[in-house]
């Protein structure tokens, strides 16, 4: 694991109004003070909070909170939006993500994505898999490939269904197999941080519950940003929750206590289903 | 005042009969409108071969031609030079004569020798300066028979016309009965049509110099239109901002693609001919005209399939770290593939019919030699097509079909060839 300089962890500003406690002891992505607009219409306001390594943080909120505006921004997903800007500071091990000599491709090897809708590339699934390290150059060999498509597939927990078909296209797996693969994928590159755009809300329960398992195991390597719907499904998977309210961070802390004992109003009334 | 469940019914039985009788009404027109169609194209094509498929058989003239030394070397010495300018019409003359032998007189001695095409000499001449030991012996060779006789075997020469409005007269079509009587003269399948270029005579005239210039030039407009169209394409729909400049860009290709083809040929003849000094009449030149023409039509079918291709490929290829270069070259680019060789297929298709930008830029010129190079004079499939359609000669109006028909060839093999591309790019989601 990378060192983390912990003298270059910057304050929370003063004006920050989110209850709980934002940062964290050794953080891996410090966010101060994070604006998002589209054109004039403003979307986050001013958000501060530290992502934890080997954790799960869950972003909960009713829809159009902001809260999948966020999670595109720690891997610079809202550049391809036009008339998208971002101000304000996000950093990676001390590293400005927003800085203009950052090199994107090099940030999303480091940061990878799993989308709501599962989206295999119309490959097969060994070349799905074997993708990112093509083009990052990972591998040096054919051998050192088949290893890392093995490896991730496994952890995936992939392999056993698929080992016999690799050639197979990645389309002609069902709806979890695929956001498997999508998985498998983006651990293949080896990131730090993976970031969940509602990964589950496009499959059936029990599909739900592979993944979900597979994110506890995956928190042992990764940081894991998951954006849910699914309330119960933050309680089951994260560590920290955070609830967002039309572009706001309303309150961040433990995941036991904020679905327990809630301190902002606004927490409280989405948790108990008074709306959302 | 609602009704009941029973009035509701009535009423939608009594409406069906309306509904069933114009459902009928409209399957009836659908049947007429593809009926037509269907005849028009049966009437059309069965006018095409049933005028264009004589033109595929040729009448040929075997004759016994004693290849006389005494009229080759005149003088009686042994000179090879002499044989490139030798008098070889004699020796056709010759063997017509041993065949009717009672033929007297000048006139109609030419008139017999008129029976056999011009290229019988030419033919000789290859065949004896080739093989000098042939000289002094019997062969029996077999030569293009004139076009007028081609056409009196194939009936378009009748004798129930009076001989002062027809091209053969009496005597003459009696010779040919005799020859045809004696198998020496015959239909065979005409390979001369295939192998030779243009000509004033009828009977030597071939399109295989227009099928190399059509060609040479549609490799021409290939080659150039598809990676400009291509990369045009992919610039302007992934990478280029969205602004007023770009905007207008879109206006103006668009309205590019509804130009009269003709206006591309004056561009032609300004640009390529005038100021660069191109060489006229050159597949080149032909080829880049034709290039400007199918570029528009093309980038806006790539445009079309690109924007197809749904975002969340792009997405996830940008969440895997790839550039954007990375991002249409591996995954946008094999997915828009279909629909740009459609877009291809329809622009070149296009281009292989085009005839008036042609004539702009020279191409309409009497060229009797295959084309050899990207430069040198050539003419086209459609050219080819008119000018023949223009001859007076008899003979040419079934060449004419027969063009047509080659030409029409060319289109399917280069619709199979294409759609084989697509099938073979096509992926299932």
């Amino acid at each position: 694991m990378t060192e983390i300089a912990k003298t270059t962890v910057p304050p929370v500003p003063p004006e920050c109004k989110t209850t709980g406690v934002v940062t964290v002891p050794e953080p891996l992505i410090t966010a101060r003070g994070v604006n998002v607009f589209y054109g004039d219409k403003r979307a986050l306001n001013d958000v501060s909070i530290d992502i934890a390594n080997n954790q799960v943080l869950a972003m909960i909120g009713p829809s159009g909170c902001g809260k999948s505006t966020f999670l595109r921004c720690f891997n610079r997903m809202n550049d391809t939006i036009d008339g998208a800007r971002v101000t304000g500071s996000l950093q990676l091990e001390g590293q400005d993500i927003y800085e203009k000599r950052q090199d994107v491709v090099q940030l999303r090897a480091r940061i990878g994505m799993v989308f709501q809708k599962p989206n295999p590339f119309p490959k097969s699934i060994y070349d799905n898999v074997a993708y990112g390290p093509r083009i990052h150059g990972l591998a040096a060999d054919r051998i050192e490939l088949d290893e890392i498509v093995q490896t991730s597939l496994k952890r995936a927990g992939l392999w056993e269904e698929v080992k016999d078909r690799l050639a197979a296209p990645g389309t002609s797996l069902s709806g979890g197999q695929q956001q498997r693969l999508c998985i498998a994928r983006t651990i293949a590159v080896n990131p730090e941080v993976i970031l969940m755009d509602e990964p589950c809300s496009a499959l059936d329960p029990i599909a739900t519950a592979r993944i979900e398992d597979l994110i506890d195991e995956l928190r042992a390597s990764y940081a894991i940003i998951i954006v849910t719907h699914s309330m119960q499904q933050a309680a089951r998977v994260s560590q920290r929750t955070a609830y967002f309210h039309l572009g706001d961070l309303i309150e961040v802390g433990e995941t036991d206590r904020i679905f327990t004992n809630p301190r902002h109003k606004l927490t409280e009334d989405y948790i108990t289903g008074r709306f959302g | 005042m609602s009704k009941t469940v029973a009035q509701t019914r009535a009423l939608v039985e009594k409406s069906l009969r309306r509904r069933r009788l114009a459902e009928l009404r409209f399957q009836a027109y659908g049947i007429a409108a593809v009926s037509i169609g269907v005849l028009f194209v049966i009437l059309l094509f069965g006018s095409i071969i049933a005028k264009g498929a004589p033109a595929f058989r040729q009448a040929y003239v075997t004759l016994d031609v004693f290849i006389d030394p005494a009229v080759l070397y005149p003088d009686g010495i042994v000179n090879p030079e002499l044989l490139a300018t030798a008098d070889y019409v004699a020796l056709v003359r010759g063997s017509l004569k041993q065949r009717f032998m009672d033929v007297e007189g000048r006139t109609a001695t030419r008139q017999l020798v008129e029976l056999v095409s011009g290229s019988a000499v030419q033919e000789l001449q290859a065949l004896v300066q080739a093989n000098p030991k042939r000289i002094g012996t019997h062969q029996k060779l077999t030569f293009l028979a004139d076009d007028k006789v081609d056409q009196y075997l194939k009936g378009n020469i009748t004798r129930s016309t009076p001989e002062a409005d027809r091209s053969l007269s009496d005597q003459q079509l009696d010779w040919v009965d005799a020859l045809r009587a004696a198998k020496a003269v015959e239909l065979r399948f005409n390979k001369a049509f295939f192998t030779h270029g243009d000509s004033r005579e009828p009977e030597q005239a071939g399109v295989w110099g227009a099928v190399v210039g059509s060609l040479y030039t549609l490799g021409v407009t290939l080659l150039l239109s598809f990676p400009v169209a291509v990369a045009t394409a992919i610039y302007l729909e992934e990478f280029a901002r969205r602004n007023r400049w770009t905007d207008l860009i879109e206006v103006n290709i668009n309205n590019l693609a509804a130009v009269p083809s003709i206006v591309y040929g004056l561009l032609g003849l300004a640009m390529f001919l005038n100021f660069f000094g191109m060489p006229r009449s050159a597949p080149l030149v032909g080829g880049l005209v034709l290039a400007l023409l199918t570029l528009p039509t093309i980038i806006i079918a790539s445009r079309a399939a690109l924007k197809a291709v749904p975002p969340s490929i792009r997405e996830a290829a940008m969440g895997m770290g790839a550039s954007p270069i990375q991002t249409v070259l591996h995954h946008v680019l094999p997915l828009a593939m279909p629909g740009m060789l459609t877009g291809t297929i329809i622009g070149m298709a296009r281009a292989l019919g085009e005839t008036a930008p042609l004539l702009m830029i020279g191409m309409v010129a009497f060229i009797v030699d295959v084309p050899g190079s990207l430069s040198s004079p050539a003419t086209v499939l459609p050219v080819q097509v008119f000018l023949w359609a223009d001859s007076p000669e008899r003979a040419f109006v079934e060449r004419t079909s027969g063009a047509i028909l080659v030409l029409l060839a060319f289109l399917v093999l280069m619709n199979a060839t294409a759609v084989i591309l697509r099938n073979r790019f096509e992926r299932r989601w």
